[in-house]
């Protein structure tokens, strides 16, 4: 009965959207020990920056995107310097108080929660106050693509390969650059990367710059696609942070391995029995991973490896 | 305990009166009259509670302004029956549980003379038993699934079977009699949904499936591909809410070009002016009202559209649930001035005896000739109209007529004045094909 172009339709569109929502939370979060609850909203700037650069500047879609990732990636910095690790408060309150008032959040999960939820809180009616309660939307582009009594559209195919792109860009970043290698060397350890002369504070900064305007990028690259009103973070949120407990400490891979795995549950259960039982084999997958790999798909991956060698 | 919050509840009534008759004597020169109920002899309040932040917000703030609209209007020409209306205004915010507790200050503290809330079905069961259980008179303007039979509550927006009723039947005899029907997983799409089913049954279509889509859902593929691969003459879209919007953008990208009617896209969330066309291109909306109904209130210089837009210069959209709120403000004005009173019993005695506007001495209804309030089922025989949006987004009106509220004067028997009730029926009671 399932038509087999469907499914794989279904499972690519689901992959796409599940690692680009996932992406730029899973950086933050893995590198930096932050929980950005605002990521959602991040998301919505992406989505606005690119949607109002086309109707209002009249950029060509593609630059509008760029920009939506590029501006989102500079708010995120200065999220960074201003609430995460309070660099600019602090250097404000010592020379008019003579101390920090600001204690960075970096691995204070609970904290940073509560500050990027009060910052999510902001961002969604700032964004309601500035541009009311939606703005006009964009088209998709590309049209559909037909197969039998069927067609799909083309945007979303395209979308997919964007997400694996980016994906290959990040892995590249992280592993084969001089940054990356810095980066991982702050995520492992600190103290040893700062007596190597890393500047860890400045890694931070760009980490946390880099996971926004990701987070940015998807936006606007689901800006044609989408509703575009305040509160559009939100339909994000389930996939990304299910991605990123599914996926485990490994960023990258991580981010993958569950945008594959959980793209493949959501594909063949909403192609089958609906959206809404979808929905439910997505939350259950979650659970039951969360029950028997509590560190993830990569976290298991790990021990197995960690094992073999002991067992050597 | 209670004595002395009695004696000084007494003396805060008593020296808040002679502080109003000394202001009046001051203002007034030569001495007030009886002062101690002049406060509330001249004004009356109203309580509007309607989403202005939250998933409902894009469709319920033009029914927020509605209301003031009309509050304003009546204040300047003299108020009801010389009262002044001054409101109670606030945003629940999509949100369920703060509307039942701002519904339980408007009526406690506030003591709320008629009180107009909720976009949702889902909010307006949750509050009202709260509204019957303070025999608080109530105004439910959002276009519904019909067969709510209270003795408190005036759901004065069309229903199920007066939106779907007129647009399905012309579908059917446009395009074919096979129906695929989606719609929001919650009260209002399952009860649509059963009315798609008994209105296919009486038309001679038939359902080939139907899927419910949780509200929070914004990605439709797969819903794409199953409508596809029934190959419908026609769907019937129940989507609610912004999530549900996306769907139209979605359907176009993907190419899938069939004709769809629906009681809930464009004349409440105005997608014709949102969305890039073609997603709206050849769209059937059954609606009671729109910016786009041709009627003389509407199109006329300083008419319903014009002072709308006066009011509110950047208010995006006039939508079909900002009409209901606006019109509904007129018909209790015109029955408080009927009962000489404010008493809510009075009021609701005189909204029975059945109100009409359009008429001379009453005010127009934008929606286009009289309409009028039945008052057994406290519901309004609407003019509905079928409008289509073209590749463009152009909207035309393809067809008008007057259809009365039939499910619960006919089908239930309901009839609130004689036998007093608060149930809402559903049509899997009535009709077998609904099940």
């Amino acid at each position: 009965m399932v038509n087999g172009i469907n499914l794989a339709l279904q499972f690519l569109d689901s992959f796409a959207f599940i690692v680009l929502a996932a992406a730029g939370l899973a950086i933050i979060f893995g590198i930096m020990g932050v929980i950005n609850l605002a990521h959602g909203e991040f998301i919505l700037i992406g989505a606005y920056t690119a949607t109002l650069s086309v109707t209002q500047l009249g950029l060509p879609l593609v630059v509008a995107m760029v920009v939506g990732g590029l501006v989102t990636g500079l708010f995120g910095i200065l999220t960074e310097r201003v609430i995460i690790s309070g660099a600019w408060p602090n250097w404000v309150s010592q020379r008019t108080l003579g101390r920090d008032i600001i204690e960075p959040l970096y691995d204070r999960l609970a904290d940073s929660m509560v500050a990027t939820f009060g910052l999510s809180l902001i961002l969604t009616q700032g964004t309601r106050i500035a541009y009311g309660n939606s703005i006009d939307g964009l088209s998709t582009p590309f049209g559909p693509i037909e197969y039998g009594a069927f067609s799909y559209s083309t945007y979303r195919i395209v979308l997919a390969g964007v997400s694996i792109g980016l994906l290959l860009a990040t892995y590249y970043l992280f592993t084969r650059t001089d940054f990356g290698m810095r980066a991982r060397a702050t995520i492992q350890d600190k103290e040893t990367a700062q007596a190597m002369g890393v500047n860890t504070e400045r890694m931070y900064m760009l980490t946390f710059g880099i996971g926004s305007a990701l987070a940015g990028l998807t936006g606007a690259l689901f800006a044609p696609v989408i509703t575009m009103r305040p509160t559009l973070g939100d339909q994000f949120l389930v996939e990304s942070f299910v991605a990123v407990v599914v996926g485990g400490p490994s960023v990258v891979l991580g981010t993958a391995l569950s945008g594959g795995v959980l793209g493949a549950i959501l594909a063949v259960f909403s192609n089958l029995y609906g959206t809404f039982i979808g929905r439910i084999a997505l939350l259950v997958a979650a659970l039951v991973a969360l029950r028997f790999l509590p560190d993830g798909i990569t976290g298991f991956i790990e021990q197995l490896q960690k094992r073999r060698q002991e067992s050597e | 305990m209670t004595r002395s919050s009695v004696s000084r509840r007494q003396f805060l009534g008593a020296s808040g009166a002679a502080l109003v008759a000394g202001l009046a004597g001051c203002s007034a020169g030569e001495g007030g009259t009886s002062t101690d109920t002049a406060s509330s002899a001249d004004t009356l309040k109203i309580g509007v509670l309607e989403d202005q932040s939250g998933n409902f917000a894009l469709v319920g703030d033009p029914k927020a302004k509605a209301s003031m609209l009309a509050i304003e209007e009546i204040n300047a020409n003299g108020g009801i029956d010389g009262m002044q209306i001054e409101t109670f205004q606030r945003d629940p915010q999509s949100d369920n549980q703060r509307y039942q507790e701002l519904t339980r200050t408007a009526i406690n503290e506030e003591n709320v003379d008629a009180l107009w809330a909720g976009y949702s079905s889902a909010t307006r069961e949750a509050i009202r038993p709260i509204i019957d259980r303070n025999e608080q008179l109530y105004f439910y303007t959002t276009q519904y699934e019909g067969g709510v039979c209270d003795e408190f509550t005036f759901a004065v927006g069309p229903t199920a079977r007066q939106q779907l009723g007129i647009v399905l039947p012309y579908l059917v005899e446009e395009f074919g009699p096979d129906i695929y029907t989606i719609a929001a997983d919650y009260n209002f799409g399952q009860l649509s949904a059963d009315w798609v089913k008994v209105l296919a049954n009486e038309n001679d279509a038939n359902v080939l499936g139907e899927e419910f889509i949780p509200l929070s859902e914004s990605s439709f593929g797969s819903t794409i591909n199953r409508i596809q691969e029934q190959d419908p003459d026609f769907v019937m879209s129940m989507l609610v809410g912004a999530n549900h919007t996306s769907f139209y953008e979605q359907k176009a990208s993907a190419g899938l070009d069939v004709p769809i009617g629906t009681s809930t896209a464009m004349a409440q969330g105005y997608e014709h002016r949102r969305l890039d066309p073609p997603a709206m291109a050849n769209i059937y909306a059954g609606v009671n009202y729109m910016e786009e109904v041709p009627t003389d209130s509407n199109t006329r210089d300083g008419g319903f559209v014009d002072r709308y837009y006066e009011m509110y210069p950047d208010a995006p959209y006039l939508n079909e649930e900002a009409e209901t709120n606006y019109f509904s403000t007129y018909m209790y004005k015109q029955a408080v001035e009927q009962a000489g009173t404010t008493e809510q019993p009075e009021v609701i005695d005189a909204l029975e005896s059945g109100i009409e506007l359009g008429t001379e001495e009453a005010p127009e209804a934008p929606e286009g000739e009289t309409i009028r309030l039945d008052g057994a089922t406290h519901h309004v025989d609407h003019h509905m109209w079928i409008m289509r949006a073209d590749d463009e987004h152009n909207i035309e009106a393809v067809e008008n007529r007057q259809i009365p509220e039939t499910f619960l004067s006919e089908t239930v028997g309901c009839n609130l004045p004689e036998n007093p009730e608060q149930t809402q029926y559903t049509p899997v009671d009535y009709y077998e094909e609904a099940e």
